[in-house]
């Protein structure tokens, strides 16, 4: 690249290999920022119907072997974001459909301090911190603090995260554009070869920071004080109030928590695949499976659930197209809903 | 006034003989139930062995916070399900029915936490209780002439229970605009809308002012003397003392206790109960329903 | 600058066919949300199901759009069946995660590649689906007044469709009057109190969801004879919030509310739009770009959707008695 600015690049249909073309249209051009330096720039390709419709009816030991493996850290990026929603829900009440853009915001702040110049391994902590201040306990500081306190109803709320979810994900589109991207660093790995399993060392630093991330939040919320509380105010919040517990402080901290986990998740997702604007929501509803499948409110429902989703919607493939692997995990909370509406870990709650 | 009033007498009279041991049979049970279980993770927050509500009386349920009082009410009008028991009303057996069947068949409860509809108006709320309305099948509402005479009606007796219960000022108010009690009167008049066999109130004096206390207690004397049971919760024991026939003491999640209120006061175990676990919280108790009630 | 283009632009469409199919489903979701308290997050399933049922049995099975019609609106009643038998049991965030999922599941079903042969896959289908009701137009001549233009066959469209919404507004003011619309609205106050009182909740919740989603199905049959086009990116989750947006503006819970808010909501948006466009086109503003109209649009939509449910969720004509008890 001879100097930073704007490029618009774009690729020449007719010179790709007979049988790859484009995953989406739009992948055909896209628009990068370069601040300084070199860039890779990834195009997102496909070859034959593979990326499309067509089952692969291949069920090798290697292929299964390679899914359970996509699937397990598929369930612990689900995990992220589900853990975060989770916790808000238990302390307020509050279904959060605004939770994927959390991905969204953590992802974007990451590629904002990357294309700035900072390296990722430095970019993404700091986009983490930001997340959880800014997006979480920030967000929770002029919005909801004060519907809780107009006494705003749950079901008024929802309709709330819905309009907030379409604020922040077209404030995105528009000030960033359509065109998806990517981090500067690590794009074009390369996967190591575990036997029949290939697996990027991106992917393998990200899920064991992840996993390390959600078991600090299950320890943190059995051992701490604030960890207690938070439980106690899931379980009751009049009751965990009475007893003392600062109640806005707990939900204050699972704000600060989930919008991090969630930014965490984002910068993930984002270095695994692409930074777009709708990313996080079109995660939204694989984490309201997993989360409905584990049972609302409560913390290990979300993390097992997680898992079995991710599990479930890469190994689905198998034996259904790839493009409609959405499809299996939500018609799975569908299932679940009419067997065990309480979720696999959930339970029933008192009337009146 | 109704306080001693013929169907009073009549109710005490028939409990008289009745033995003053827990689960003890009545001569005219119209609720009678059997080896109720609800167990809520490894705790059993119901275990009632066996129990009979006479037809006719005033019936209190009393006992500490946590006894199992509220939880024993949504499982016997179907709230909750049991993991174990059957239970009876006027002799149909009633296991596994669903909320609206048990207020159908003439078993209609009220709340601990007052359920006034806060957008609907008061007269609304009223006549929400009739039942077998026409109108209220998705078809018939499309024709009024269908339905219009049966609401007439049912308009009328809703305006004379609300002048009873000094509601017909706020006749055309959101009930959301009631005071605390009011809520507490609206609910009770809702339900007696449905004309019921049984009815069940659920602390109906929580939170409510100390000024309409009385006016209360006398509503509820006033339906037994229309005919109907009444079974109530309550956790203060001086309030029961004056308006119920016979009272029944539970425990966690047992029944303990069962008597005429002079009886049952002075019972040691039920003493044991309040004093072990409320001795010190019942000042605070009081205190609190003064605070708290009819805050608007 | 063109100011007469923008306003006659605004006004064709806030009384256009677009209104039209957005009234539709805001009416069906004021039954289930303003009058019941549901919360369908998923009413653009319901037009999808009318849409692709006029495009699959017109032109894929080459049936008569007359069998298509009932069919979709059988349909219609399966979905809400399907929707609400595991959830209408639950808490109301059940039913709003299960319907936006399932809005999101049938798009992904009739964009997928291998059901093209039967729904056109991500391209829909195109066609002439609507012909049957065009052939019964009895207007000779396009309409073309100083703020209103339409074709001859617009206005064929948008005559049925305001009738339709007139007839339907008449059967809901009859509807929520009525002990029927009581019991309705007692279960949007507190659904245990309705049934401690006798009321089978369960089956008005049912029978709301089914008509909420009856009135989104006849949304979608309008779209599908309007457009003669449906394909699945036309039925995203933004049209189920589009919907509620628009109700909110009328009011939730008033009978004329979504006529109210379908008029203003279109005529604010393609005012916007057209205006931002023009202001661009003339070089008066320069830090945007014509397509960032687009995006602005939607902003302007999810914070109108967030204030109206914080501030006025009776409406901006509401009535200020309800605002005190909308704590809720």
């Amino acid at each position: 690249m001879p100097k930073g600015g704007k490029y618009q690049l774009s690729v020449d249909e007719t010179t790709l290999p007979a049988g790859v073309s484009f995953t989406k249209p739009e992948y055909q051009s896209r628009s990068i920022l370069v601040l300084m330096g070199d860039k890779k720039v990834l195009f997102g390709f496909s070859s034959g119907e593979g990326g499309g419709g067509a089952t692969s009816s291949s069920f090798t030991w290697a292929r299964i072997s390679q899914l359970l493996v996509d699937g397990l850290f598929f369930g612990i990026l689900i995990a992220l974001g589900a853990v975060g929603l989770n916790l808000i829900f238990g302390t307020t009440g509050l279904t959060n459909f605004s939770h994927g853009e959390l991905l969204t915001l953590g992802a974007f702040t990451a590629i904002v301090l990357n294309e700035l110049g900072l390296n990722l391994v430095i970019a993404a902590p700091i986009a983490v911190v930001i997340s959880a201040i800014l997006w979480g306990w920030g967000q929770n500081r002029i919005l909801w603090k004060r519907l809780r306190r107009r006494k705003t109803g749950l079901i008024a709320s929802m309709v709330v995260t819905i309009g907030l979810a379409i604020t922040i994900r077209y404030t995105l589109l528009l000030i960033f554009g359509g065109s998806p991207r990517s981090y500067q660093q690590f794009a074009g790995q390369t996967g190591l070869e575990f036997g029949p399993v290939s697996i990027t060392p991106k992917s393998i630093v990200f899920a064991i920071l992840a996993a390390i991330a959600i078991a600090a939040t299950v320890i943190w919320l059995q051992r701490s004080r604030i960890g207690k509380a938070t439980r106690a105010v899931s379980d009751n919040p009049a009751l965990a109030s009475a007893t003392g517990i600062d109640v806005e402080r707990v939900i204050s901290v699972v704000w600060i928590l989930g919008a991090g986990l969630a930014g965490f998740a984002g910068i993930y997702l984002g270095s695994t695949q692409d930074v777009t604007w709708n990313m996080g929501q079109r995660l939204l509803l694989v984490m309201f499976a997993a989360v409905t499948l584990g049972g609302l409110g409560t913390i290990y429902g979300a993390i097992v659930g997680a898992l079995v989703v991710g599990m479930f919607v890469q190994l689905s493939t198998l034996f259904i197209p790839t493009e409609m692997k959405t499809v299996g995990a939500l018609f799975l909370m569908i299932i679940i809903l009419l067997v065990r509406p309480q979720g696999i870990l959930g339970r029933r709650e008192r009337v009146g | 006034m109704p306080a001693n009033g013929q169907r009073a007498l009549e109710a005490q009279a028939a409990l008289s003989g009745v033995p003053r041991i827990p689960g003890a049979p009545k001569p005219d049970p119209i609720l009678v139930a059997s080896s109720i279980v609800r167990r809520f993770g490894g705790l059993s927050a119901v275990d009632v062995e066996h129990v009979e509500i006479q037809r006719g009386s005033i019936t209190a349920l009393i006992g500490p916070n946590g006894a199992g009082k509220t939880t024993l009410f949504n499982l016997l009008t179907g709230f909750d399900a049991p993991d174990e028991g059957t239970w009876s009303f006027n002799g149909k057996s009633m296991g596994r029915l669903s909320p609206y069947r048990v207020a159908r068949l003439g078993m209609v409860r009220t709340f601990q936490l007052t359920k006034a509809l806060n957008r609907l108006r008061v007269i609304d709320n009223m006549l929400l209780g009739a039942k077998g309305q026409r109108g209220e099948r998705l078809w018939a509402s499309l024709l009024p002439f269908l339905w219009r005479g049966q609401e007439t009606k049912n308009t009328v007796r809703a305006d004379v229970l609300l002048k009873r219960f000094s509601l017909d000022a706020k006749r055309g108010d959101f009930a959301g605009s009631l005071s605390g009690g009011q809520r507490k009167l609206l609910e009770m008049a809702r339900a007696l809308m449905s004309e019921p066999e049984l009815i069940m109130l659920d602390e109906p004096m929580a939170g409510v002012n100390p000024a309409l206390t009385q006016s209360l207690l006398q509503h509820i004397k006033m339906i037994r003397e229309e005919g109907s049971t009444v079974l109530f919760v309550e956790h203060d024991m001086d309030m029961v003392h004056d308006i119920s026939d016979w009272v029944i003491v539970m425990a966690q999640g047992q029944i303990i206790a069962e008597g005429p209120p002079g009886d049952v006061m002075k019972n040691p175990e039920v003493i044991d109960a309040y004093l072990g676990s409320r001795h010190e919280k019942a000042l605070t108790e009081s205190g609190e329903s003064l605070t708290t009630g009819d805050a608007k | 600058m063109n100011f007469t283009f923008v306003l006659s632009q605004s006004i064709t469409q806030a009384l256009g066919v677009t209104a039209i199919i957005y009234c539709l489903a805001a009416m069906g979701l004021n039954l289930q949300f303003g009058y019941t308290g549901l919360l369908n997050f998923g009413q653009v399933a319901f037009a999808a199901i009318g849409a692709y049922s006029v495009g699959v049995i017109v032109i894929s099975f080459g049936a008569s759009l007359w069998a298509a019609i009932p069919i979709g609106l059988l349909a219609s009643v399966a979905l809400a069946l399907v929707l609400g038998i595991p959830t209408l049991r639950l808490r109301a965030d059940y039913l709003a995660i299960v319907t936006i999922a399932t809005s999101e599941i049938i798009r992904l079903l009739v964009r997928s590649i291998a059901l093209r042969d039967t729904f056109g896959g991500a391209n829909g289908i195109n066609g002439k689906m609507g012909q049957a009701f065009h052939d019964l137009n009895p207007f000779h001549a396009d309409i073309d007044l100083p703020f209103l233009t339409w074709t001859r066959q617009d206005l064929w469209v948008v005559t049925v469709g305001w009738s339709l919404i007139a007839i339907f507004t008449l059967a809901i003011w009859l509807l929520v009057r009525s002990p029927w619309g009581r019991v309705v609205k007692g279960i949007r106050e507190d659904e245990n109190a309705v049934v401690s009182l006798g009321k089978n909740a369960y089956v008005y919740k049912m029978q709301a969801l089914i008509l909420g989603g009856l009135l989104g199905t006849v949304g979608g049959i309008v779209w599908a004879i309007a457009k003669q086009s449906v394909q699945p990116d036309n039925f995203v989750p933004d049209v189920t919030f589009f919907s509620y947006t628009i109700l909110l503006l009328g009011g939730a819970a008033r009978v004329f509310g979504p006529i109210v808010g379908a008029i203003i909501f279109w005529f604010l948006l393609v005012f916007v739009g057209e205006f931002l466009n023009q202001m661009i086109d003339a070089g008066w503003i320069t830090f945007l770009l014509p397509t960032d109209v687009g995006p602005i649009r939607f902003i302007l939509v999810g914070l109108g959707l967030m204030g109206l449910m914080i501030f006025r969720p009776q409406g901006i004509f509401g009535d200020k008695r309800e605002l005190a008890l909308n704590a809720r």
